[in-house]
C-alpha cells in the first residue's frame, strides 16, 4: 500500500513538471508581453522591468531559474499587481473559491446521491422518470444559462437573493445552485444507473435469502459498491470547483481564483499563470491519487499495483 | 407392452431410431432472415420514441439553421435603420408607414436587437455555428481519439504506459489556459494566412474558431481514447485477431478492419455524446468572447451579448439560451437511445 502511494506520488510530481514545461513554453511563444499593454512606458523602463524580473535573458535560462525557484517554494512576483507575490494572491482568491466549490460539491453529492438511489429503487415508477428527466435536462443546460436565468428571476425580478459579493450565507445560495447544477444531475444518472447494476448482483438476493433487513442490505451491500462511479467523477471535479468557475465568478461578481487565472492570461502576468496552474494540476493530481486510496478503502476487492 | 414403472433396464423405442421424414427436416430448419447488426439496431432504435423524437427535433434545428437562412428576406449582418431594439412582432415606425402604403413587410419574429439587426435570422445564423462546430470538432475528436486509443491498447506494453501517460497530462492542462494562448498564438500566422490565394476562408470563420478546432483537436480526444482504449483492450484477445495474425494481415488492417469495426457501437454513442458535449463547450467559449468573431453569431455569444440588456429584453437573452438547451438535450437524448439500441451489453 504504501509503495504504492509512494509510485502514484511519484508519477504526480512528473505529471505535475510536464504540465508546468508545456505551459511556460508555450506561454513564452505567444507573442506580446508583459509590459506592452501600458502605453506611457518607455523601452528603457520596459527594458529595466525586463530585467528586473529577469525576461531579458535566454528562456532555457528562465525556464531554469524558474524550476529552482518554485522547488524552493518561491513562485515569484506577479508581473501586473506590483509587489504582491504569486503564493500571496493564490492564498488570498483561493479561499473565496474554495468555500463557494466545496459548497456546491457538498449540495451536489447530498442531493444527488440520494435521488439516484430512490430513481433506482423506485425504477419504472413515476418518482423514477421524474428524476430521470431531471438529471437528463440538467445535464443538457450550460452553466451560463443556469446563471443567467437565476439572476434574471430570483435577483433582478423577484429581489429575493444579493446578486453581486459573496458576504452572507443568503450571497452563496446562486453561485451555489449554478455551481451545483450540473454535477448534481451527473451524479443522478451515475447513481442511478450504478445502483441498478448492483440490485441485480447475486449477492443482494443472498443477503434478501439470509435475511437482512432492507435497510441494512441497502446501505452496506448496495450503496457501498453502487458509490464507487461517483467517487471516480468527484475527485476530479472537487478539483477543477474548488479552483473557481470562470462564468459563474464573471456572473455573480466573486473574487475568486477563476477569474483571476483568466485576467493573469489576458495580461500575460507569467509568474501567476505558472503559479495558478501548478496550484490547479496539483490539486487534479492529488485528488486523483485520494480517489485511487478511497477506493481501496471502500472497496478491499481492489488491488493496488 | 406396459411400461414397468419399477425396471431400471432402459427401454428404447425402435421408431426413435428411423430416418427422419422430409417433413421433420424441413421443420427443424431455421425460417428467419438472419438480422444484421444494423437492422437489429435500427429496429431497436425506432421504438425508442423519446431517441425519435429527438432525431425530429435535431432534423427540425437543422432545417431552420442550414436551408431557411437562404430564403429569409434579412440577412444576419444587415442592420436595418430606425428598428433599433424592436420587441417580437413589432414593426418600427419606418416599417409601419411602409404597411400603411400597401407594401409587405416580413416580420420580426424575435424582434431585433439593439444593432437593428433581425434576431431570427442571428438566432438561426447562431445555431448553425454551433451545430458546424459540434459536428466538425467531433469529427476531429473520433479520428484522433479512436486511432490514438487503438494504437495503445494494441501495442500494450511501454507502448500503452507512455501514450497513456501523456493522455494523464493532457487531462491536467486547464483547458481554457490552451484555447486563450493558442488564440493569441495562432492569431498572426492565420492573419497572414488569410491574404495567401486558396486560403480566403480563413477570415471568414475567424482566427478565433480555428483555435477552437486546434484546441479541440489538441486536448478533447483524451476522454474518446480511453473509451476506445478499454474496448480494444478486450478484443484483441479475441480469436478473430489470432486468427488474422495467423494469416499474415498487418497490423494496421487488423485495427481498422476487425478492432474498430467490432466497437462501432461504442464508437456510434460516444460520438453522438461527445456532439452536445463539443457544442457546451463552444457556446462556453463564445459566452467568455473567446469564440466566434464578430458579427458571425454563435448562440454562446448571443446569449452573452444579451445579459446586459436582460432586465428590458429578456427574450434576447433567453431565446438563445433555450435553443442551445434544446439541442445539448436532444443529442443527449439520441445518444441514450443509441446505446439502448447498439451496444451488445445492454441487448437483453
Amino acid at each position: 500500500m504504501l509503495k504504492y502511494i509512494a509510485k502514484r506520488i511519484g508519477l504526480a510530481v512528473v505529471t505535475i513538471w510536464a504540465v508546468a514545461t508545456i505551459t511556460f513554453f508555450l506561454m513564452n511563444m505567444v507573442p506580446g508581453g508583459p509590459f506592452l499593454s501600458e502605453k506611457a512606458i518607455s523601452p528603457q523602463a520596459t527594458a529595466a522591468l525586463e530585467a528586473k524580473y529577469g525576461l531579458d535573458k535566454p528562456l532555457l535560462q528562465q525556464y531554469f531559474t524558474y524550476l529552482t525557484d518554485a522547488l524552493h517554494g518561491d513562485f515569484g512576483d506577479s508581473l501586473k499587481q506590483r509587489g504582491r507575490t504569486v503564493t500571496s494572491i493564490i492564498l488570498m482568491k483561493f479561499p473565496v473559491s474554495a468555500r463557494v466549490g466545496g459548497v456546491s460539491v457538498l449540495t451536489a453529492l447530498l442531493i444527488g446521491i440520494p435521488l439516484g438511489c430512490i430513481a433506482a429503487l423506485k425504477r419504472g415508477k413515476f418518482l423514477d422518470s421524474l428524476i430521470s428527466v431531471v438529471a437528463t435536462c440538467g445535464i443538457a443546460v450550460p452553466g451560463f444559462v443556469i446563471c443567467t436565468v437565476l439572476l434574471y428571476f430570483l435577483g433582478v425580478n423577484l429581489k429575493l437573493l444579493p446578486t453581486m459579493g459573496l458576504n452572507s450565507p443568503k450571497h452563496y445560495v446562486m453561485p451555489v445552485m449554478a455551481l451545483s447544477f450540473y454535477p448534481t444531475a451527473y451524479i443522478m444518472r451515475l447513481m442511478r444507473s450504478s445502483m441498478l447494476d448492483v440490485l441485480g448482483q447475486d449477492y443482494m438476493r443472498t443477503a434478501k435469502a439470509k435475511g437482512v433487513s432492507g435497510f441494512m442490505s441497502l446501505f452496506k451491500h448496495a450503496l457501498r459498491n453502487a458509490v464507487l462511479p461517483v467517487i471516480t467523477y468527484v475527485g476530479p471535479m472537487l478539483a477543477y470547483t474548488v479552483t473557481g468557475s470562470f462564468v459563474v465568478e464573471k456572473i455573480f461578481t466573486i473574487p475568486g481564483l477563476g477569474g483571476e487565472f483568466i485576467t493573469a492570461i489576458s495580461g500575460r502576468d507569467y509568474t501567476l499563470i505558472m503559479g495558478t496552474t501548478i496550484f490547479l494540476a496539483t490539486l487534479i493530481v492529488l485528488m486523483n491519487v485520494a480517489v485511487d486510496i478511497v477506493y481501496k478503502i471502500v472497496d478491499p476487492r481492489i488491488q493496488l499495483k | 407392452m406396459k411400461p414397468d414403472t419399477f425396471s431400471f433396464q432402459l427401454k428404447l423405442n425402435p421408431e426413435d431410431f428411423l430416418p427422419a421424414t422430409e417433413e421433420e427436416k424441413q421443420s427443424q430448419v431455421v425460417m428467419r432472415e438472419s438480422v444484421s447488426f444494423w437492422k437489429d439496431g435500427m429496429r431497436r432504435l425506432v421504438k425508442n420514441k423519446v431517441a425519435m423524437a429527438s432525431i425530429a427535433v435535431i432534423i427540425l434545428v437543422m432545417i431552420f439553421s442550414f436551408i431557411v437562412p437562404a430564403f429569409y428576406p434579412y440577412s444576419y449582418k444587415q442592420q436595418i435603420k430606425g428598428s433599433n431594439n424592436l420587441a417580437p412582432m413589432e414593426y418600427s415606425q419606418q416599417e409601419q408607414e411602409r404597411i400603411d402604403a400597401g407594401e409587405k413587410v416580413f416580420p420580426h419574429i424575435f424582434g431585433t436587437d439593439k444593432m437593428g439587426r433581425d434576431y431570427a435570422i442571428r438566432v438561426m445564423m447562431g445555431s448553425r455555428i454551433s451545430l458546424l462546430v459540434g459536428l466538425i470538432a467531433t469529427g476531429i475528436i473520433l479520428v484522433i481519439g479512436s486511432a490514438y486509443g487503438s494504437i495503445a491498447a494494441f501495442f500494450g506494453g511501454w507502448v500503452d504506459l507512455i501514450m497513456m501517460r501523456i493522455v494523464d497530462i493532457i487531462y491536467t492542462i486547464p483547458d481554457i489556459l490552451l484555447i486563450v494562448l493558442l488564440s493569441f498564438a495562432l492569431k498572426a500566422p492565420l492573419g497572414s494566412l488569410k491574404d495567401v490565394p486558396g486560403f480566403g476562408w480563413v477570415g471568414v470563420v475567424g482566427e478565433n474558431l480555428i483555435s477552437i478546432f486546434v484546441v479541440f483537436a489538441l486536448l478533447y480526444w483524451v476522454g474518446m481514447a480511453r473509451m476506445v482504449r478499454s474496448q480494444i483492450l478486450m478484443l484483441k484477445e479475441s480469436e478473430y485477431v489470432t486468427a488474422a495474425r495467423a494469416l499474415g494481415v498487418g497490423n494496421g488492417k487488423i485495427i481498422r478492419k476487425h478492432l474498430l469495426t467490432n466497437c462501432i457501437g461504442t464508437l456510434i454513442v460516444t460520438t453522438t455524446l461527445q456532439i452536445p458535449s463539443s457544442i457546451f463547450t463552444e457556446s462556453f467559449l463564445s459566452f467568455l468572447g473567446m469564440g466566434v468573431a464578430v458579427p458571425l453569431p454563435s448562440l454562446g455569444s448571443l446569449a452573452s451579448d444579451a445579459i446586459n440588456g436582460m432586465n428590458t429584453y429578456p427574450y434576447l437573452l433567453f431565446i438563445p439560451a433555450l435553443l442551445i438547451s434544446l439541442i445539448i438535450l436532444s443529442f443527449n437524448l439520441l445518444g441514450d437511445g443509441l446505446r439502448d439500441a447498439f451496444d451488445p451489453k445492454l441487448k437483453n
